[in-house]
């Protein structure tokens, strides 16, 4: 009882952000934050440790006996620590970032801006606890709504009120998808609710129903093709707001997923097959199109389309392999996924708050305008590079070690398989290892661009670092990287274990046994590589103290006069790769060409630019088709009150005719 | 236990000075001697070093590290029915892994000296390294469902006694793409060759011009050790495992030297492929791995 009285004061103590002073206000949210950290924590923490399936706490109850519970179980239990995480991290990381926008805006901006933060956070915490359906989609649209706030924060520029816009609808698609599916299960079993859809499913198709839950979860974990919204919105928000949309929210779509696949009972084939099917499309496309951006901050967005599909595949795996009576495939590629699910919240905003600290510093996003900023920021470039190499997948860091049981999965069930298993799983493996070595291409790219060689601008050579208090919270995060990537038994066992209780999967005590022992010896190499690289950068430093070190231009090949501006850019560096992913990507460019006859050519400017292709089909056509539509439409409203004393008179003069023939 | 280590190691001291005599061989020349490349390293670690104004921290650690991970690499690789010094399941997923963390290291060391010749090798090495993955990937996977097993050691010690006839054929095929695969890891022919000197056609070279003394020697170190590791792994194909220990070690040797012949005459015969033609070179050897699981496929009766 104690644990939702609690639950309900922080609920009704966040309004207070409007009421305390300007300079109290960041404190106040901050230990309010910290107060909720602890107390859904320590649930958490009680539920994983104990041997109790669920936990309740009822928020309140309505006149009619229904209400608000909060149910916390496993599943639950492991988003509310990846959500406490990243959230807290991103408050702890605002204090520096938000300090220049302190000078520009009044105290009623940030009063919103953190109580929406505060409210996403606390959403974000409802949707994984309340099993109600009518709680859910309520709590479901705070979340749409509060992050629709975080992201228009900016919004002084029409374009970012402009994606703010684009993006509540497009939150309102998927939430319709999701209201029409609880009806569905409203219709049948007289209950709206997740714990209703074993009944509804026991008794009908399994795979229409999921389909709604998937397209409406889909949109919000931003599963190509239904990814629009995504990459535009992450860039418009603030960094540590991006931080955590791509850290967190979007993973609230896949703890939907995961929760309606809890209850599932057949079709697990089809259900899996098109997971997976629909992942490796968006784990490939997703990194495709973001080695093409120029924008930071875009490119990581992308990223997070490629990472949730890497999750989907984890999570498509464990389905077919439940499917399949393979109990070893299905605690993998669930565990995989899981653990992907709290792997990227972590890389992932880590990337994004160093994105936010070169934007800070360097005033820009713009990959091309920036360069040579390890030098004037070298904790923000060591953040970034150890977030790039987790986000790859590189081992000693956590990246790998979700990727790892993925491949494992797919691996270890091939032997004995069927043919169309076979087929299926390894197409798969070559997909995966093919987003592996683009995810590699992106950010070689992107941290060789951003942080390497000479600045490109003035800009960027002026950037200093930023202030501490935006450096250490990031630290803690890094330090978590490679904890997960060095000591992954800890924290697998424990994912296993709640794999199989959540899904109910058997032999999970064999499985968890062997691959505790492999993870191990991949620490054990970790730990290996880690002393061979250090006793050698050791040994390097004495052996360079004892010879002659100089320092000199870079071999130019003889040209002496060597600017930035010659080095390679971001476009450049992707120009190879744009000539072989051309017919997927359609790259524009933009220059007329000198004529013939110009003898003296004037100056000229040329724009490259790659289209998002699904977005210009499926999401700006229509909407342009429906507007034009509506324009031509138009030209009956003429403002002139005859005409419409006329459209009233042929209205009523049609109603009448139709009334007589019998039609109405 | 670190037979397969020792080994990989013992090889590399000969490998490239094979490729070098084979080449002056097949060209007429006299040539230098077999321990050439060695000797060259020698001089470098007795130089200084030179570093340009322009990098920084990732330039100097850079090929430690893609070192340490070659070093990584070599512990996860198995000598006939001995077990690799670190055997799992799944250690090919680390294997590839680390030797990809080396190559990142590689490009972002490039980038880090701001030339624009360096991010042109960097930006063509990252393609070609991606897109060689899809490969070695659908390769182990066919052998992994082939064998049932999902470790190094285990798929080979189980290669040639899973009762299959056919087996020579997998045999074959693997060490075909093993020694392509190779190539391209080693930026060698016909994807990108040592020799040449223009920077504008370089790959690999290029990336590592600024490079200088103590770190130039480590780049080459990892390049021999490299290529020892896949004449391991080749020798562990189509050589069954349990046999004498002296005969073992006999046609391990053998395997390396006559992969680094092979090496050498390509390298003598064979002109570089257009810079374009690269990507659809290496994507030929994905289709090729895939056509190898069609193999397998049929022959353990799946597809009928």
């Amino acid at each position: 009882m104690f644990g939702s009285t609690a639950f309900l004061v922080i609920l009704a103590l966040s309004l207070l952000v409007f009421a305390v002073p300007g300079w109290l206000k960041y404190y106040f949210t901050l230990g309010l934050l910290m107060a909720g950290i602890v107390l859904t924590t320590s649930w958490a923490a009680g539920l994983l440790a104990g041997s109790g399936l669920t936990e309740e706490f009822p928020l309140f109850t309505a006149a009619s006996g229904t209400g608000m519970v909060l149910v916390i179980d496993r599943l639950s239990a492991f988003f509310v620590l990846v959500i406490n995480i990243t959230v807290l991290i991103g408050l702890l990381y605002a204090r520096g970032y938000l300090e220049p926008y302190r000078a520009r805006m009044n105290a009623l901006r940030f009063s919103i801006h953190y109580f929406s933060y505060l409210w996403l956070w606390l959403s974000m915490l409802m949707v994984v606890m309340v099993r109600d359906g009518l709680s859910f989609l309520i709590v479901w649209e705070i979340m749409a709504l509060s992050s629709f706030f975080l992201v228009i924060f900016d919004a002084e520029e029409r374009s970012i009120m402009k994606t703010g816009i684009s993006y509540l609808i497009q939150m309102h698609v998927g939430m319709f998808f999701i209201l029409v599916a609880f009806l569905l299960v409203q219709q049948d079993t007289g209950r709206m609710s997740f714990d209703a859809l074993g009944e509804y499913f026991s008794r009908h198709r399994n795979l229409p129903l999921f389909l709604l839950f998937f397209a409406g979860f889909g949109i919000k974990a931003g599963f190509i093709p239904l990814h629009t919204w995504l990459p535009e919105a992450h860039p418009a928000a603030p960094s540590h707001v991006s931080g955590v949309m791509s850290g967190v929210m979007i993973k609230m779509g896949i703890y939907g997923i995961a929760r309606v696949l809890t209850s599932m009972q057949s079709d697990l084939v089809a259900t899996g097959v098109i997971i997976l099917a629909v992942s490796l499309f968006s784990g490939v496309m997703g990194v495709m199109m973001a080695i093409v951006q120029h924008d930071l901050k875009r490119l990581l967005a992308y990223h997070s389309i490629e990472n949730i599909g890497i999750i989907g595949i984890g999570l498509g795996l464990g389905v077919i392999g439940q499917a399949n009576g393979n109990n070893a495939l299905a605690l993998l590629g669930y565990a995989g996924g899981l653990l992907h699910v709290l792997n990227h919240s972590l890389f992932k905003s880590l990337l994004f708050f160093n994105a936010g600290s070169v934007y800070h510093a360097a005033h820009t996003r713009n990959m091309e305008l920036t360069g040579g900023l390890m030098k004037r920021m070298p904790w923000t470039a060591i953040l970034f590079l150890t977030g790039s190499l987790a986000i790859c997948g590189l081992p000693p860091f956590n990246g790998f070690i979700s990727e790892y049981l993925i491949y494992m999965g797919m691996f270890g069930s091939l032997s004995g398989a069927s043919l169309s298993h076979s087929i299926l799983i390894v197409g798969s493996i070559a997909a995966l290892s093919l987003i592996g070595g683009l995810a590699i291409f992106c950010f070689t790219k992107a941290f060789g661009i951003v942080f390497l060689g000479e600045p490109r601008s003035e800009q960027a050579d002026h950037a200093r670092e930023v202030s501490r208090s935006m450096i250490i919270p990031q630290l803690f995060t890094a330090a978590l990287i490679l904890f997960i990537g060095l000591g992954s038994p800890f924290v697998v066992k424990p994912v296993f274990d709640l794999v199989a209780r959540t899904w109910n999967i058997g032999s999970q005590q064999l499985v968890t046994g062997a691959y505790t022992a492999n993870l191990a010896q991949i620490s054990l190499a970790g730990g290996i590589f880690v002393v061979t690289l250090a006793a050698l950068l050791f040994y390097r430093r004495y052996h360079l103290s004892r010879r002659v070190v100089d320092t000199g231009p870079t071999w130019g090949c003889g040209y002496t006069a060597v600017t930035p501006k010659q080095q390679y850019t971001a476009t450049s560096f992707a120009y190879n790769y744009n000539h072989i992913a051309k017919p997927v990507l359609q790259t524009r460019k933009d220059i007329d060409e000198i004529g013939e006859d110009e003898i003296f050519p004037h100056g000229r400017k040329f724009l490259s630019h790659s289209d998002d292709l699904f977005k210009r089909n499926l999401v700006d056509r229509p909407a342009d088709w429906v507007s034009g539509l509506l324009k031509r439409i138009a030209v009956m409203q003429t403002g002139q009150i005859r005409h419409y004393i006329l459209y009233a008179f042929v209205f009523m003069l049609l109603v009448l005719l139709l009334a007589m023939l019998k039609i109405i | 236990m670190m037979a397969g280590f020792i080994l990989i190691a013992v090889a590399a001291f000969f490998f490239p000075g094979v490729i070098l005599r084979t080449k002056s061989i097949a060209s007429g020349r006299k040539g230098p001697g077999i321990f050439q490349p060695w000797r060259d390293i020698a001089v470098l670690f007795k130089k200084g070093s030179v570093f340009s104004d322009t990098s920084g921290l990732i330039f100097r650690i850079g090929p430690s590290v893609t070192l340490a991970t070659v070093t990584g690499a070599m512990l996860l690789v198995p000598f006939a029915e001995q077990k690799a010094v670190l055997s799992f399941e799944g250690d090919f997923i680390l294997f590839a892994y680390l030797l990809a963390l080396g190559k990142f290291f590689t490009i972002i060391a490039a980038l880090d000296t701001g030339s624009s010749f360096e991010g042109m090798g960097a930006s063509r090495e990252a393609l070609f390294s991606m897109l060689v993955e899809p490969a070695f990937f659908i390769l182990i996977a066919t052998f992994a469902m082939f064998t049932g097993y999902t470790s190094f050691s285990v798929i080979f010690n189980h290669f040639f006694i899973t009762g299959n006839d056919y087996v020579l054929i997998y045999s074959i095929i693997g060490a075909y793409l093993l020694v392509q695969i190779a190539m391209i890891e080693n930026s060698r022919l016909p994807v990108d060759d040592p020799k040449t000197h223009l920077e504008l056609t370089m790959i690999h070279e290029v990336m590592i011009l600024d490079h200088s003394g103590f770190d130039k020697a480590l780049i080459h170190i990892g390049t021999y050790l490299k290529f020892a590791i896949y004449g391991s792994l080749i020798y562990n194909l189509v050589v069954p495992a349990g046999w004498n220990v002296i005969l073992q070690t006999g046609l391990f040797f053998a395997v390396q030297a006559l992969f680094a012949v092979v090496i050498g005459f390509t390298e003598s015969f064979r002109a570089r492929n257009k810079m374009n033609k690269n990507p659809k070179f290496i994507l030929t050897l994905s289709s090729i791995a895939l056509i190898a699981f069609m193999v397998i496929l049929i022959l353990t009766e799946k597809l009928a």
